[in-house]
Order: structure tokens, then sequence, then C-alpha cells
């Protein structure tokens, strides 16, 4: 009998040897005669043990890892294919402690099913949304998605349904839906996981918007440096084509939705919605002044419904089951899951679905499980470059839009990066400020002035040349950013310089005091 | 006055190639960043003669084409070395020692960040994240992704590399 052995394609997992292993398990298997289907499942997101591999057992599908090229005729030896014992066996894959303490709903098929597969994404409750969605008709979606409270995940947490309701009220003879892939966060990964490893959900929630808004075509724009996430969701367009799930008539009667993938080419600003639109249209990836917003005119001046990868990945889910469901999970103003993303200084990294409102202390300390060197936690970011740096005493903070507010800082697209006490924050600062400058789009003076000031400024800091006054430029420089840059990349750089001032004022020269007065 | 671009390869340019990616192309909405991304593939960058060909394919000027050649970090204006190495420069990897591992690879390579070395072997450029932050420190080889990267698993590779040029 054929035993079905799950190894990752993700690109993080065959970062760290997956293709190695999967060619080691198809010559073990065929030197022992032995039956074994190979599935290429994408990343279950425990990326302390890829590359994971799973074996179909009656009892279950039993885990391995981190597996390397090298342990797989051991592992052959041990009888990986009924589940046997061995010294990187973890047990069955949902019981891993790591995976067993999340609430995953956006991301419950990703890593257990065959990504490229329709019929797998069909067996575990894929494309049931939709039809659904449709009966429902365009009112009763957008109703849905209102009341779920689902917020844009992509970081400025606004209200998903206002967005599908001004598309939709907005008359048009085209209309668009973008997803923006340009997932340029440091210390995210939810996307490209999602588009890695469920490219259907992504394809099925797009139609659904398609459906409620009105739309006829959709773009997928994915930064550059996801190439297998381009390859994958290429492959889900056509064989979603194929299976009559896009194209002709695809969302209702004489309602047809067609879908593209647009590739990035290295420009962090490109992740702000405008820019992105910009992109698409073949020009340099220039912010736009707003209003108008996308969804009156957006993509080549059409009504345009712009969402990030999880946000959309998240609407079927509400859609099957109900915006009351989603609603009754997370903190009354943030509803429903979010996928954070575990990363840097950290023994266990990967992706943590939780309700909003988990702490950082559940999070980092209790699924991260704290510093990957073994050193005490000294900062931690959140929300992207562009998030504020806090200390290890703001362990106890949860993790939802207002209470991210309340500390100074974003939740951003939920990246979560740790570093120990080895980090130098005015180093970290001035890397801020220097990304700022490398990305900026050029279109606002505060952020492209601002950037290159902010990075001469802190310089003179760390140089201890006359670091108070200094300290007060930098302040006010920062005010200038925040309060008159177009986009959220000058008006929120600030945010981790000055965090790190605030909370670090030993590595910029200061005593905690000095830095209260600044 | 026609002058020879000083990094032009000996095989020169050739614009039918250009022509050919654009006739492709130029019917879609927003058409030039996948002609660019086609160029760039093709020839390794996005050589100068090319941006007039593309320009006059898409009824725009010189200068829009530039400007946007020049906006992207993608779109290289000279041509790489045989062997383009990256690295993320990014928090997370930072976090796992990313500097550290960056400065053995611009001594082991020849070339510092942004540049190619004398023997045209390696160009070594920066990114911001590759999505890899789960198994920082991240860097790429020709287009293939290395996680948990190390000065030695790097040399491993480089290794790799040296011997089978």
């Amino acid at each position: 009998m054929s035993v079905e052995l799950f190894i990752p394609r993700d690109s993080g997992a065959v970062s760290v040897g997956a293709e190695a292993v999967a060619r080691a398990i198809a010559q073990q298997a065929e030197r022992r005669n032995l039956e074994v289907q190979i599935v290429r499942n994408g990343s279950r997101g425990a990326y302390a043990f890829e590359p994971m591999v799973e074996a179909a057992t009656p009892a279950g599908r039993i885990a391995y890892g981190p597996v390397t090229a090298p342990d797989v005729p051991e592992l052959f030896d041990a009888g990986i294919l009924a589940g046997g014992a061995h010294r990187l066996r973890l047990g069955i894959a949902d019981q891993i402690p790591f995976l067993a303490a999340q609430n995953r709903l956006t991301f419950a098929r990703a890593g257990v099913i065959d990504p490229l597969s329709i019929d797998d994404y069909l067996a575990h409750g894929g494309f049931q949304a939709l039809p659904r969605a449709l009966e429902m008709g365009p009112a009763r979606i957008v109703e849905a998605i209102k009341s779920s409270g689902l917020r844009g995940r992509g970081g400025a947490g606004f209200p998903a349904g206002i967005k599908w309701e001004t598309a939709r009220g907005a008359a048009a003879d085209r209309k668009f839906i973008v997803c923006n892939a340009d997932e340029g966060d440091s210390g995210t990964f939810a996307d490209r996981m999602i588009l890695e490893g469920d490219p259907f959900a992504l394809i099925e929630a797009m139609a659904i918007a398609a459906a409620a808004t009105g739309a006829s075509f959709g773009y997928i724009y994915i930064r550059s440096e996801y190439p297998d996430a381009c390859r994958t969701v290429n492959a889900a367009i056509a064989a979603a084509r194929d299976r009559g799930f896009l194209g002709r008539g695809a969302v209702g009667a004489g309602h047809d939705f067609e879908l593209e993938v647009r590739v990035g080419a290295g420009s962090y600003v490109c992740g702000e919605e405008t820019a992105m639109l910009e992109s698409i249209e073949g020009r340099r990836g220039m912010v736009r002044a707003k209003p108008p917003v996308p969804a009156i005119s957006g993509l080549f001046g059409k009504p345009t419904l712009v969402h990030n990868v999880v946000t959309l990945a998240s609407v079927p889910v509400i859609i099957e089951r109900g915006a009351d469901f989603y609603r009754a999970l997370g903190t009354a103003s943030s509803s429903g899951t979010l996928p954070f993303q575990l990363a840097g200084n950290v023994k266990r990294p990967g992706l943590v679905e939780l309700p909003l409102g988990a702490t950082l202390r559940e999070l980092v300390i209790g699924i991260g499980e704290g510093t990957a060197s073994g050193r005490p936690i000294r900062a931690i970011q959140i929300g992207g470059p562009l998030g504020a740096y806090l200390p290890a005493s703001a362990l106890d903070t949860p993790l939802d839009y207002e209470s991210m507010q309340g500390v100074g800082g974003i939740l951003g697209h939920g990246g979560i990066v740790v570093f120990d006490d080895t980090v130098d924050m005015a180093r970290m600062a001035r890397f801020a400020m220097e990304f700022c400058a490398l990305e900026s789009c050029g279109k606002c003076t505060p952020c492209r002035i601002g950037s290159v000031r902010g990075v001469e400024v802190i310089d003179k800091i760390i140089a201890r040349r006359d670091a108070r006054t200094n300290l007060m430029l930098l302040r006010d420089l920062c005010d200038t950013m925040t309060n008159g840059s177009l986009c959220a990349l000058g008006g929120l750089a600030p945010l981790p310089v000055l965090s790190a001032v605030r909370h670090f004022p030993a590595d910029f020269g200061l005593t905690i005091r000095e830095a209260a007065e600044l | 006055m026609q002058t020879k671009h000083p990094s032009t390869p000996p095989d020169g340019f050739d614009p039918v190639a250009v022509d050919q990616i654009v006739g492709a192309h130029r019917d879609l909405p927003g058409a030039l960043l996948p002609i660019l991304h086609e160029i760039n593939r093709h020839f390794g960058y996005i050589p100068h003669q090319a941006v007039a060909v593309i320009a006059a394919g898409l009824n725009l000027s010189r200068a829009e084409v530039h400007g946007v050649v020049s906006f992207y970090h993608d779109f290289r204006s000279v041509p790489p070395g045989r062997h383009v190495i990256r690295i993320c420069r990014a928090e997370s990897c930072q976090a796992m020692g990313s500097s550290a591992l960056e400065d053995h690879m611009a001594r082991a390579i020849g070339a510092a960040v942004g540049q190619t070395s004398a023997d045209a072997e390696f160009s070594f450029e920066a990114v911001y994240c590759f999505g890899n932050c789960a198994c920082s420190p991240a860097l790429e080889i020709d287009g293939e992704l290395q996680g948990r990267a190390t000065a030695r698993t790097f040399d491993a590779a480089l290794a790799l590399l040296r011997k089978e040029t």
C-alpha cells in the first residue's frame, strides 16, 4: 500500500534543505522498494522543525523534523512510513505544541494540503464560501464583511467592510480587485505562506470580492523577492480557470472574473497601496495623494478594492462560518485572528495565528520559547521596519490595534522581531532612517529629505557630538516627518527611532531622565 | 553620435530581442514593468540602448522609461557578475548576525555590497527581506535562497560555485 509523505515546497523550507530531503526520500523509497507518494505541501509555519516531513499513518500525520538529507536512510530504518520512533519524531503534527497552541482559521490549510491541487483544496472545505456568497448577493456579502469587524491586515487596520461598501457603491464601467502581495516588512512572511501554501483561498476570496463589488478583473501584485510564490499563484490561477472558478461567468451569470499576477521590482514603498497602483500601471512607485481613495478612483482611475493577502484570505471563513463567529474571536474593536509572525532571535520562530489580544508574552515566551541565543530579550520590534521597539518590560502588552497604539506602537502586518541583549539600539534607530532614505519614493519632502538628515543626526549622536542638542533636533525632525509625510513610510519611520531613544537611552549616551525630558 | 557603453558585453546589444519583448507585451495595460523584467532577465540588466526602443514601442518618452528603470532596485543599469549573491540586511536577519555574515561574505568574494568583484565573477547585492525571517539570516546565491546561513555554509556553497567554474 502506498503511503503519503509530505515534504514542504515552501521556499523557507527549501532554503534549509527540503529539496535535498525530497530527493533522498525518493531515492530511499526506490532502493527499498517501498511505495511512497510524495506530496509537496506548503509549510505549517513551525520553522524550527523545517524541513518537516510528515507520514500519513492511520493514527494521523506523524511529523519528523528538522530533517536533513543524511537523516533519511536512518528515518527509513526507523520505519518513518508507519510513524516509527526516531530522535526527530515530533508526534502527530497538529499536536506539536507550537501548532496546538494556535487558533488556525486563515491558515487552516497552509502546510496541510497540496497547494496546487484543487481537489485537495475542495476536500479541505475550499470553494464552499464562493457559491454561498453568490447565493447571498452583493449587499449581504458586504454586510457580512462589515459586521465581522475584519480590519485590513496589511498594516493600516482600516475596516474592510467600509472599503467593500465604497467600491460596491461606486458607479463605473470597470472595477478592479487588487491584492497587495508586496510583503516588504521585515519579519513578516504570512502573505508568502498563503501564496505558496494555500493560493486557492486567495483566488476564492478575490472572486467573492468581485461578486460583491462588481469587479471583473483582479491583479495580485507579488514582490519579486518571492519567485516561488509567483510561480505557485500563476499555476493556481491556471488551474482555477480550467475548472471554471475564474473566467466567464465565474462569479454569477454574465459576471466574468479574471486574475493576473504582476511582479514588483524591489521597491518597498510599492507596498503602499497607491504606489502599488502606480507600479501596476507601469510607472515609478510614487505615492498618490488621497483622496480620492482607491475604492472610488484607483487602478487606471477606476474603483478598486485593495487588500492585503491575509485580509482577503480571511474572507472565505467569514462567509462560511458567519460574521458572528469571526467577531466572537479577538477583542471588541480588533475582531478575529491575526497570523503573527515570530522572527529574529527567537528559539521557535514561525507563523502563529491567534485571536487578536493575545499578549506579547504568550507569543514570544510561551510559543516562541524566548531567544535562540539563550541570552535575555532586550528589544522587540512589532509591525515591521516602521514599527516601534519595545523593551522586555512590555511583554504583557496585548497584541491588538488599540493596545499597540496605547504603548506608542503599531500592530502593522503582525511581524514580531526579537533581539537579545547584544543589540545596539542606536544602530537600529540609524538603520530605520537609512532604510527610509533608501526606499523613499521622493514625492514628499519630509520623507525624502528628513530621512537623509535623520541618518546624519543619528550619526552625530552615535559619535557623541553634542548629543543632547542633536537629540532635540532628531525629535523635531521626527515631528515633521510624522505630521508632514504623505504616506506611512515617512510618517511611521520615526516610530522605531523615537521608541529606541525612549526605551534604550543608554545606547544614545543619555540617562533615563534626560531621555524623558526630550 | 553613438558611444559604446563601457559595460556593453562583447556580444553587443541585440535590438531584435528588445523589439520582440516589447511586441509581446505592448498590449498589456501597464506593460512597462513586465517588459523591463523580461529585458532584465534576458540581458542580466537594462542596456541603455533598450530605453529608446521601449519608449518608441510604448509611446512614452525616454525620460519616462529611464525614470522607471532607475526607480526600481531590481533593474540594473550595468551587467552583473557571473554569479549574483544577495544578502538580507533587514531587522530579523540583523538580530541573527547578518552584519558579521555580510562582512565575511564581502571578504570571501572580494566585493562589498553594491559592487562586483574585480574578476567579474561575483556581484554582491543587499535585499531588504526575503520573507524568510523564520530562518534568519538569509542569503541568496544565483536565485537560490539559503536560510540559517553561516560563514561556514556560505563558504561551502562558494567552494561549490568555484569548482563548477
